[in-house]
């Protein structure tokens, strides 16, 4: 090594075990002062920040969770491209930062060795110092840095103890050269095996242990959250109000959206000349984007829910009691979180699926995923039962319009476990996978951590919206505005006695045959045989085209199609009441309840989103997934809605 | 005796893990070695993974995984003597 650099800047790596406190860490040295990206090629994280002490300012670089540098999974194979220089784009870090839980002494500096073998400088700080001597243990720090070869520091990121002092630490060490101890050293036998007999020794060495039994609360908590009877039920309990937390309490923002949005629809036509420029902003960019936006609420909040549940431990217990149940349809517990997100939007949910390391379970998981009712769907189900099945129960006394919402969520879920089931027994059979998961210990949740990593999730969602949602958007409004037919340019000027009613009806009149005429309507003439089977019209074929891009395109579009304004929404009976009404060539109505229901059954299982597809093609790194993926499901999605259709005809339904 | 086949509370020391090798490396990097006391503590329901207690942390692992884990308990340690 050629000494300290003294011309660039510092990098510093922060590595540790996941549950160890390196996010708390983390944010504590760079205050808000951090970048998340992606490494190039994978999606694994990539948060960069700047450390400050001292009058200089280090590089410092976030490395995901790891318990081995022995690249059995993407974190693990990155951390080790990071450290060792050989990623593209950074090199070498001039030191490691090892943060290690000092109530998990063992296995935490399992990660240390590895570190050190690597020959790179490396300083230990000890977390969780706080429980640890509130557990009445007792460590020597001195003799464990001594018999490391490293410093080590105990840090507590709340109250700021020991941070200059690993600031410290850190200058020091930082591009110094590294000798391995001699424990270490040793090249034949198993190497994870010598390893370990080398942190034991230290720890019987600095470590003195209060055999009172602290672990006696978690226990206590565990023995009912993970019971085979009760733990079931509670985390059914969990997920229940989960899930009225996203469709009562998020109404009243959701709603403020919506509104927000129109106001701005309208700002925008009075601070416009009439004419294109105008009806692009309003009619594309800002009600195509505002309609994904308004989805915002919902997601927050269940991201709010995974992040409380991720920090406070729970989520690994939910892998262990599902592990079995998911294991018999071919998923691993770990796939869990990823399902559960993608009722919020398939988006975070397929990223979710990173941690599970076998390849095969990890793209059967992506595979199923977008089959959970996102929050995009909700609308189109609002819609559909909102025209043909409201205030109608069952039994009396349940709505028949609650039990039709259910079951397309359970229809989405039967749909994901049968996929799931013949996939991993055909194409993607694998060798059972290792479930080799850590149950952290039960912590409190930090507020910081949880609304950073709500955020950090929801702005995923947003910058869809802000780019391919925007970009679709422009492209559709385009399609129903095009050819643009000369006659229409004034259509008031001659009818002016009639009232302004009447004004009205006849320029949605004059939009309704130019949006016929339009590329759009070209299209959903070209494919109506096609749907014809499934009961739909040219019209229908419009949405449903419009709605490959994103599945609540649906609303906006049957709304300028049946002439009903571009502000009207899943409720407005405008809208409901010109689905209704809505009349075919011969006299015949357009839509049937079962019409309706063929509607639902054809989103739930349908791929209609680009962005879910742009994310498959990263995940994946391959077409050829993310083409299957969008062939099976549509080919599913017809197949469904034409049995319902075509059964509910011969039943004397529609 | 194997890991899977120990009662719920009891305690005994790793003699060997010998399983497929993804999964035995896995389960030595996570502190399952030789020479360490386990304890298992309960199973998920419909015959899920077991959950066990070393180097004073929890762990989840697969009852097919337990079957890779060779133990000694007291009991047998002093037969051995």
């Amino acid at each position: 090594m050629d000494g300290k650099p003294t011309d660039r800047e510092l990098m510093i790596a922060l590595a540790g075990n996941p549950n160890a406190g390196k996010t708390t860490l983390f944010n504590t040295l760079t205050g808000l002062k951090q970048k998340v990206a992606n490494y190039p090629g994978v999606t694994v994280e990539r948060k960069v920040g700047r450390w400050a002490f001292g009058g200089t300012g280090v590089r410092l670089i976030d490395l995901p969770g790891l318990y081995s540098l022995d690249a059995s999974s993407i974190d693990e194979e990155i951390a080790l491209e990071v450290l060792t220089g050989k990623i593209e784009g950074s090199e070498r870090p001039d030191a490691v930062v090892a943060v290690v839980d000092a109530t998990n002494l063992e296995r935490n500096l399992y990660l240390v060795t590895q570190l050190i073998e690597l020959e790179l400088p490396v300083v230990v700080a000890l977390t969780m110092m706080d429980v640890f001597e509130k557990e009445e243990h007792t460590i020597d720090i001195k003799k464990l840095s001594d018999m490391l070869g490293v410093p080590v520091v105990a840090v507590q990121s709340a109250t700021g103890r020991g941070i200059e002092e690993l600031g410290e630490a850190v200058l020091s060490s930082a591009g110094s050269s590294v000798e391995v101890p001699e424990g270490l050293r040793i090249a034949d036998g198993n190497k994870i095996f010598n390893r370990y007999k080398f942190v034991s020794n230290i720890v019987q060495e600095t470590v003195r242990h209060n055999d009172r039994r602290a672990h006696q609360i978690a226990d206590r908590i565990d023995s009912v959250l993970t019971h085979k009877f009760w733990g079931i039920v509670v985390l059914l309990g969990i997920l229940l109000l989960i899930f009225h937390a996203i469709f009562s309490w998020a109404a009243i923002p959701t709603d403020l959206l919506d509104e927000g949005f129109g106001s701005l629809a309208d700002a925008a036509r009075s601070v416009m000349p009439e004419g294109m420029i105008a009806d692009l902003v309003a009619d594309g960019i800002i009600a195509g984007v505002g309609g994904v936006l308004v989805f915002l609420p919902q997601i927050l909040l269940l991201f709010f829910f995974i992040a409380i549940l991720e920090d406070s431990g729970y989520m690994a217990r939910a892998a262990f009691l599902l592990d079995k149940l998911m294991g018999r349809i071919g998923l691993h517990g770990k796939a869990f979180l990823p399902m559960l997100s993608s009722f919020a939007c398939a988006i975070p949910g397929i990223m979710a699926t990173r941690t599970i390391e076998d390849r095969r379970d990890r793209l059967a998981t992506i595979m199923v995923a977008p089959f959970m009712s996102c929050s995009a769907r909700l609308p189109v189900y609002t819609l559909m039962i909102g025209a043909f099945f409201a205030g109608q129960t069952v039994l009396g006394f349940v709505s028949l319009g609650a039990v039709i919402m259910l079951a397309m969520y359970l229809l989405g879920i039967i749909a994901a476990v049968v996929v799931a089931f013949v996939l991993k027994r055909t194409i993607l059979r694998s060798a059972p996978s290792p479930f080799v998961m850590e149950m952290p210990p039960y912590r409190m949740p930090a507020i910081r951590t949880v609304l950073q990593s709500m955020f950090e999730r929801a702005w995923l969602f947003v910058k869809r919206a802000g780019t391919v949602i925007l970009a679709i958007s422009i492209v559709l409004w385009a399609l129903t505005y095009f050819p643009r037919p000369a006659e229409v340019a004034e259509p008031t000027t001659e009818i002016t006695q009639v009232s302004e009613g009447d004004a009205e009806s006849a320029e949605t009149a004059a939009e309704s045959e130019h949006l016929q005429n339009s590329y759009a309507g070209m299209l959903g003439h070209a494919i109506e045989p096609a749907i014809q089977p499934l009961g739909f019209d040219w019209k229908i074929g419009v949405a449903l085209i419009a709605s490959f891009a994103a599945r609540e395109v649906l609303v906006s579009t049957l709304s300028i199609i049946y002439n009903v304004g571009d502000d009207a929404d899943e409720e407005s009976p405008s809208l409901i009441s010109a689905i209704r009404e809505a009349k075919r060539p011969d006299g015949t109505l357009v839509w049937t309840p079962l019409t309706a229901v063929t509607v639902m059954v054809f989103f739930v299982l349908a791929m209609q989103c680009m962005s879910t597809v742009a994310v498959v093609r990263r995940e994946t790194n391959s077409w050829a997934w993310t083409l299957f993926m969008v062939g099976y499901m549509t080919v599913l999605a017809y197949a469904a809605a034409f049995v319902t259709y075509q059964g509910g005809k011969l039943l004397g339904f529609g | 005796m194997k890991l899977s086949e120990l009662s719920y509370g009891s305690s005994a020391r790793v003699v060997s893990v010998d399983g497929e090798e993804r999964i035995t490396k896995r389960l030595m990097e996570m502190g399952v070695i030789p020479g360490i006391d386990v304890t298992v503590i309960r199973s998920a329901p419909f015959g899920g993974p077991l959950q066990i207690r070393l180097l004073g942390y929890k762990l989840a692992i697969r009852r097919n995984e337990a079957e890779t884990i060779e133990i000694e308990t007291p009991s047998d340690t002093q037969e051995n003597d």
